[in-house]
């Protein structure tokens, strides 16, 4: 009962600080409702004063963006506990909320799994209102008032709580149309770029074209069912053929949510168009709310599973994965790369939760649950890293005024707290040892490995060839965040702004990311105490936990078998210390080599070196598209300037280079063509004619005369 | 007391890096017909460049001081994993291939930063072609690991190589392929011809040694000593894993020596078959490198398939 | 039934069996003509080898003289032909440039698993380990009819084709262990001819239309723009 308490204050809470934010320029009408009320009654002074300190109009504006979001933050802390509560204690609590229609109350069921999201949920928003007040006070409230962006934000993190929440099928749509439609707001709140209405636009189109799909989904369940709860859907006996067609529509809609190829061109439109905090809760939280959506539906709802459409899932998975980041390589803007990169990882979720579906349909529930407890330890670790990378990336545009990553440079010796977090992010994100993301990437790996227990043959050759693909998309990672960081704080400055950039001035900018990068290392060392929860939620869910779970302990990770393989990350961090260590200290023991003499850069004994010398994203990136070309719509262009007698000496050299995504005009031109047209076909009763609508009443009329009849 | 052991055979694996990479030089110096220096010389220049002042650039930051040391803690670490004299130490449960795979592109990923530092066009040429030609390496070297878990069932690399052994002399196809395919990684990952000219400075022929341009003094000596090692890392695997025969499966001092004894006659005989590979092959245009590899990965693949359809059909 | 458990023949012909399977491959990525043709004759002197072997083992001996005539035919005379027709016409220095070499690879992989499909009723019903290959053979088949589809030069297309029956022969050695003698002989006697015909009829298809390209010959349609 108390975790369900808990797991209310975090909807209120967050519903609390949307309206608080409301308040946002009632300074004045603020100031003479105290008054008016505290003459009344003499007895507290001391409230008045404190009271007259707030509402002091200079004060009022930060102080009011630092109430909303402790709110805010202390919604995500409850929902931090609510979930911990609900895992550690593998309760199933259920309750019934009166709103919602008269015979169709809402339900609420808060488990291991809801319980396990509300913790992403909740982490991301801390660091997203730890990082708040002072990113927010840039904006000018004029063009972008602050109650706005404080009411949607309040409105989406509720409206995904309540989506975890909801136990019907009513309940869940409400809470995902609210989720959406909040972010969506939040997406065109800079809507003053014809490119961020744009942006909006298409993400509101797609996320009501999922919705729908959603619904659909549900509507197949319901209609074999006899109700819309989803304790009634579970009991229902679908046929192979309506369960397939409902795990179609589920995860056209889910997956669309979640940024699958080919629907997820919202994506790398709506997340640089939003503001940087909204983008870290969008990339890093909402799409694991999609995420959740999926496994509720397929897992719990959906009675038997078939291993084709776990084939159907590792398969998209993988070209979203091998698609994602391929497309991130070749971003110069920095949020288009990291929301490209969301879908590569997003895509390593639904492939691993595809080798969870094939082992669990064939028999091999124990190696079903080591994959869900990848997928989702990979879920938890994208969210950590992807909020640091979004929060970074929006420190590095206040401070340089931009974000194309080809116009900075050098950045660490001028703001070097961003770029050691910063660097954190990227070591997690490209899956190296000693941090989390390297833990789920190796689960992945395992639980690929156990292949060799199935016995259909071509399964057993499909899974090993995805497995690599899940290997090229690690290194392709790994390429792809060298670039970034090595392009925006190594080498020199390649413009003025990133000359005269600072580190920020106001620290608890940097707490939030700060408390992101502890949590990844904390969990790339201690992973275990995730993967013991996780095992709860497994338990749960699938009926199954690990092979081994008696042996999971601090020091070793050892899922599958003790005598099989096994890991352990302390182990690693303190033999790279000693190895670090040793060598530093014996090196360096000698007096007169231990300083470095600095001098200018050897660079081969060219001299005159410029920061135009330096590689940029696109040199980085040739070989890989040269390597990949058809992936992509390359337009490549080298116009030389002549000069001089018969126009022979080079004087200029332009390089143009545009880089598309093949959906659009393969996928998405000819459906808006097509839409286009018929719509224009539809809009001919439209004939402007008084007679013939006349007309159309009289037709109508006789038929239902007729029908009567 | 196992612990002892196996920080000894890292201490073992780590010293005896350089010498294999002078016993690869005096191979290829007698296979073409020049006067070798003597065995110990990787020894001299590594103790000669500890003693040297580093000089670096103006504009360096931590990342460009500090990588040599990560870049080598990421590799003795590599190497105290791998089975070098005898199996079954405690430290090879500490990770398996897959953490291998990993540490390597640690030690990768911040030896790319380092290049990046400077700001120089050398070191951004380095860093590219590096991770490129690492990134198509991988799913290779991945299928070639995936093959040899499919047989052995596990990653842990000293329960594969005592699974082997116990198995006694079995031709497999699978293996056949897989031992191939890891070799052509292997020449890739450590950048020897055809990927890559160890001994080049030449712009157009530079990976590695773009990377490591600006660096001198013991930083300088500790990367090229990690890349010693890391040759050597991929030595002991392919002759271990494939040919573990020789190896001390219990720790007395017979078995040991004789494990020892073994591994460094294994790893002769795979430099010289390296020297002659260098000596007769040019090194290979950067994007024909894409093609190398595609083989590589087709070899592993049909080493898996081999597995499935020729060893355990079921 | 794992390999573990059999003898060293059985081992070393599953051995072989892959290295055809491997052979096969290599012809698919090769562009230059005289290659192809040289690993051609490597896959027959693979098969000889493994005719040999199976000979050898199960004590059959008029395996033996198929191998002689795979020897004498595929991997002596019919490359010794083809090479001196090739640089007789001066077509060595053409290389055939494949456009979409990964995606011919990727497809020669699943037709690999494709096979494995197709066959494996029969592989699990049969008790000898040595069935297994002949998912290795019909996957040898169509890779060779992969081979004429993908390469444009008529050579290639004879090399595709009497990969096919290596593909053929190497099921007979494993399922059936070999063909009726006459069989065999007919099989081989076809081969002899067809390389023959060929040589001659690209003798004069070279000089009607001055090239091997088999994309050429759809000029020679009289169908109006």
């Amino acid at each position: 009962m108390m975790t369900m308490i808990l797991a209310y204050n975090a909807v209120l809470l967050s519903f609390a600080s949307g309206l608080l934010a409301l308040m946002s320029n009632q300074c004045a009408m603020l100031l003479t409702l105290s008054q008016r009320f505290l003459t009344v009654d003499a007895h507290f002074p001391r409230c008045r004063k404190l009271l007259d300190r707030i509402l002091e109009e200079s004060r009022y504006a930060s102080l009011h963006r630092q109430a909303v979001f402790v709110l805010l933050g202390l919604s995500g802390v409850f929902a931090v506990l609510a979930g911990l509560s609900v895992m550690m204690g593998q309760d199933n609590l259920t309750d019934q909320i009166g709103l919602g229609l008269p015979w169709l109350p809402w339900h609420v069921r808060f488990d291991g799994l809801s319980g396990f999201f509300f913790l992403i949920i909740g982490i991301g928003v801390i660091a997203v209102s730890l990082y708040g007040p002072a990113y927010v006070a840039f904006y000018q409230e004029s063009q972008h008032p602050f109650a706005v962006l404080g009411l949607f934000t309040g409105l989406f993190v509720g409206g995904m709580y309540l989506v975890l929440l909801a136990d019907d099928a009513f309940f869940f749509m409400i809470a995902w149309e609210l989720m959406s439609v909040a972010s969506y707001f939040l997406v065109a709140f800079q809507h003053e770029h014809s490119a961020n209405r744009r942006a909006a636009f298409i993400y509101l189109v797609m996320a009501q074209v999922g919705a729908l799909a959603i619904i659909l989904s549900f509507g197949v369940l319901a209609s074999f069912s006899d109700g819309l709860t989803f304790d009634a859907l579970r009991q229902t006996t679908v046929s192979t053929t309506w369960a397939s067609i409902a795990f179609v529509l589920a995860l056209f809609g889910f997956g669309m949510k979640a940024g699958i190829v080919p629907v997820h061109v919202w994506l790398p439109e709506a997340h640089p168009a939003a503001p940087s905090h909204i983008s870290a809760l969008m990339s890093g939280v909402m799409l694991k709310v999609a995420v959740y959506g999926l496994i509720r539906f397929c897992f719990d709802l959906l009675g038997e599973l078939q291993w084709q459409w776990g084939v159907v899932l590792l398969v998209l998975g993988t070209v979203s994965a091998v698609g994602g980041i391929l497309y991130a390589m070749m971003q110069p803007n920095l949020k288009r790369l990291l929301a490209y990169s969301s879908i590569e990882n997003i895509g390593i979720i639904f492939m691993v939760l595809g080798l969870a579906m094939i082992f669990m349909a064939n028999g091999h529930p124990q190696l079903a649950a080591l994959g869900f407890l990848a997928a989702l330890f990979h879920a938890f670790n994208h969210s950590l890293f992807k909020n640091l990378l979004f929060l970074g990336a929006g420190i590095l545009q206040h401070q340089t005024h931009d974000l194309n990553i080809d116009t900075m440079g050098g950045l660490i010796q001028r703001m070097p707290q961003t770029s050691f977090l910063f660097l954190v992010g990227c070591m997690s994100i490209s899956s190296l040892p000693l941090f989390n993301g390297f833990v789920s990437e190796w689960l992945a790996f395992q639980t690929a490995l156990q292949v060799d227990v199935l016995d259909n043959g071509v399964l057993r050759s499909l899974i090993p060839v995805s497995a690599a693909a899940l290997a090229l998309t690690a290194a392709l990672a790994a390429a792809c965040f060298v670039k970034v960081f090595g392009m925006i704080f190594l080498g020199l400055p390649r413009s003025r702004n990133s000359e005269k950039a600072q580190e920020v001035k106001d620290k608890s900018m940097l707490y939030g990311p700060a408390l992101l990068a502890g949590l990844c290392f904390f969990f790339g060392i201690f992973p275990n105490i995730i993967i013991n929860l996780l095992n709860g939620v497994a338990k749960q869910l699938l009926g199954q936990s690990l092979p081994n779970d008696a042996a999971l302990s601090w020091l070793w990770l050892a899922p599958v078998s003790a005598n099989k393989v096994s890991y352990s990350p302390p182990m690693v961090l303190v033999g790279v210390l000693i190895a670090g260590g040793i060598s530093f200290w014996y090196l360096r023991r000698n007096l007169e080599t231990k300083t470095m003499r600095r001098a200018s850069a050897w660079d081969c004994g060219f001299g005159g070196l410029t920061p135009r010398m330096q590689y940029s994203c696109s040199a980085f990136t040739m070989p890989f598209r040269r390597i990949f070309a058809r992936v992509w719509l390359i337009d490549e262009c080298i116009d030389k300037e002549m000069q001089g007698a018969m126009d022979m000496d080079v004087k200029a050299v332009h390089y143009h280079l545009q880089v598309q995504d093949h959906s659009w005009p393969r996928l998405y031109q000819p459906i808006t063509h097509g839409v286009n047209q018929l719509a224009k076909r539809v809009g001919r009763i439209q004939t402007g004619n008084i007679r013939v609508y006349l007309g159309y009443s009289f037709v109508t009329l006789i038929l239902m005369l007729w029908v009567i009849s | 007391m196992t612990w002892l052991l196996a920080i000894f055979q890292t201490l073992l694996f780590v010293a005896l890096a350089p010498l294999l990479a002078g016993w690869l030089k005096w191979c290829k110096c007698h296979l073409q017909n020049r006067q070798a220096p003597s065995l110990l010389q990787p020894y001299r220049d590594l103790l000669k460049l500890t003693r040297k002042q580093p000089v670096v650039a103006e504009h360096a930051s931590w990342i460009f001081t500090r990588a040599p040391y990560i870049i080598f803690s990421a590799i003795v670490l590599a190497a105290s994993i791998v089975p070098l004299i005898a199996v079954d130490l405690p430290t090879a449960a500490i990770a398996d291939v897959i953490v291998l795979v990993g540490f390597f592109a640690f030690a990768r990923f911040f030896l790319a930063l380092a290049g990046l530092d400077i700001g120089t066009a050398f070191g951004g040429m380095g860093s590219s072609r590096e991770m490129t030609i690492s990134s198509i390496a991988e799913p290779a070297m991945l299928m070639a690991i995936f093959t040899l878990t499919m047989t052995a069932s596990t990653t842990n690399l000293s329960f594969a190589i005592i699974h082997v052994l116990n198995e006694g002399l079995v031709l497999r196809p699978s293996f056949v392929f897989a031992l191939f395919a890891l070799m052509l990684v292997a020449i890739a990952e450590t950048g020897r011809i055809p990927v890559d000219n160890p001994d080049t400075h030449l712009e157009l022929t530079m990976i590695h040694e773009a990377m490591i341009l600006e660096y001198s003094g013991r930083h300088l000596a500790l990367i090229e000593w990690a890349s010693q090692v890391k040759l050597m890392l991929y030595g002991v695997l392919i002759a271990n894993i494939f040919f573990p025969w020789g190896i001390a499966q219990s720790f007395s001092v017979q078995a040991l020596a004789h494990g020892l004894l073994a591994i460094i006659g294994k790893l002769a005989v795979l430099a010289i078959l390296l020297s002659i590979s260098e000596t007769l092959l040019a090194k290979m245009r950067l994007f024909r490198v894409q093609e190398y590899l595609s083989f590589a990965y087709l070899l592993g693949l049909l080493g898996m398939l081999s597995h499935i359809i020729l060893e355990a059909s079921r | 039934m794992n390999i573990e458990q059999q003898d060293f023949y059985t081992q070393a012909i599953l051995s072989m069996a892959a290295l055809i399977g491997l052979a096969s491959f290599l012809m698919l990525g090769q562009g230059r003509l005289l290659r192809l043709i040289f690993v051609f004759a490597l896959q027959g002197l693979l098969l000889t080898m493994t005719a040999a072997l199976s000979a050898y083992s199960l004590n059959n001996h008029h395996l033996y003289i198929s191998a002689g005539l795979t020897l004498v035919l595929k991997v002596m005379f019919i490359p010794w032909m083809l090479r001196r027709q090739v640089l007789a016409m001066h077509m060595n220095r053409d290389v055939e440039a494949l456009e979409n070499k990964t995606l011919v690879m990727l497809g020669g992989a699943s037709l690999m698993v494709f096979s494995y499909y197709v066959l494996h009723p029969i592989v699990q019903s049969s008790s000898t380990i040595m069935v297994n290959a002949l998912a290795v053979s019909l996957s040898v088949v169509l890779l060779g009819m992969l081979l004429m589809i993908s390469h444009r030069q008529a050579v290639a297309h004879v090399v595709g084709f009497m990969s096919i029956e290596n593909g053929l022969f190497f099921a007979a050695i494993v399922a059936t262990n070999g063909m009726p003698m006459v069989v065999e002989l007919g099989i081989a006697f076809d081969v002899l001819v067809a390389a023959v015909l060929f040589g001659i009829f690209f003798f004069h298809i070279r000089t009607s239309i001055d090239s091997l390209d088999v994309d050429r010959l759809n000029r020679l349609n009289e169908v109006d723009q």
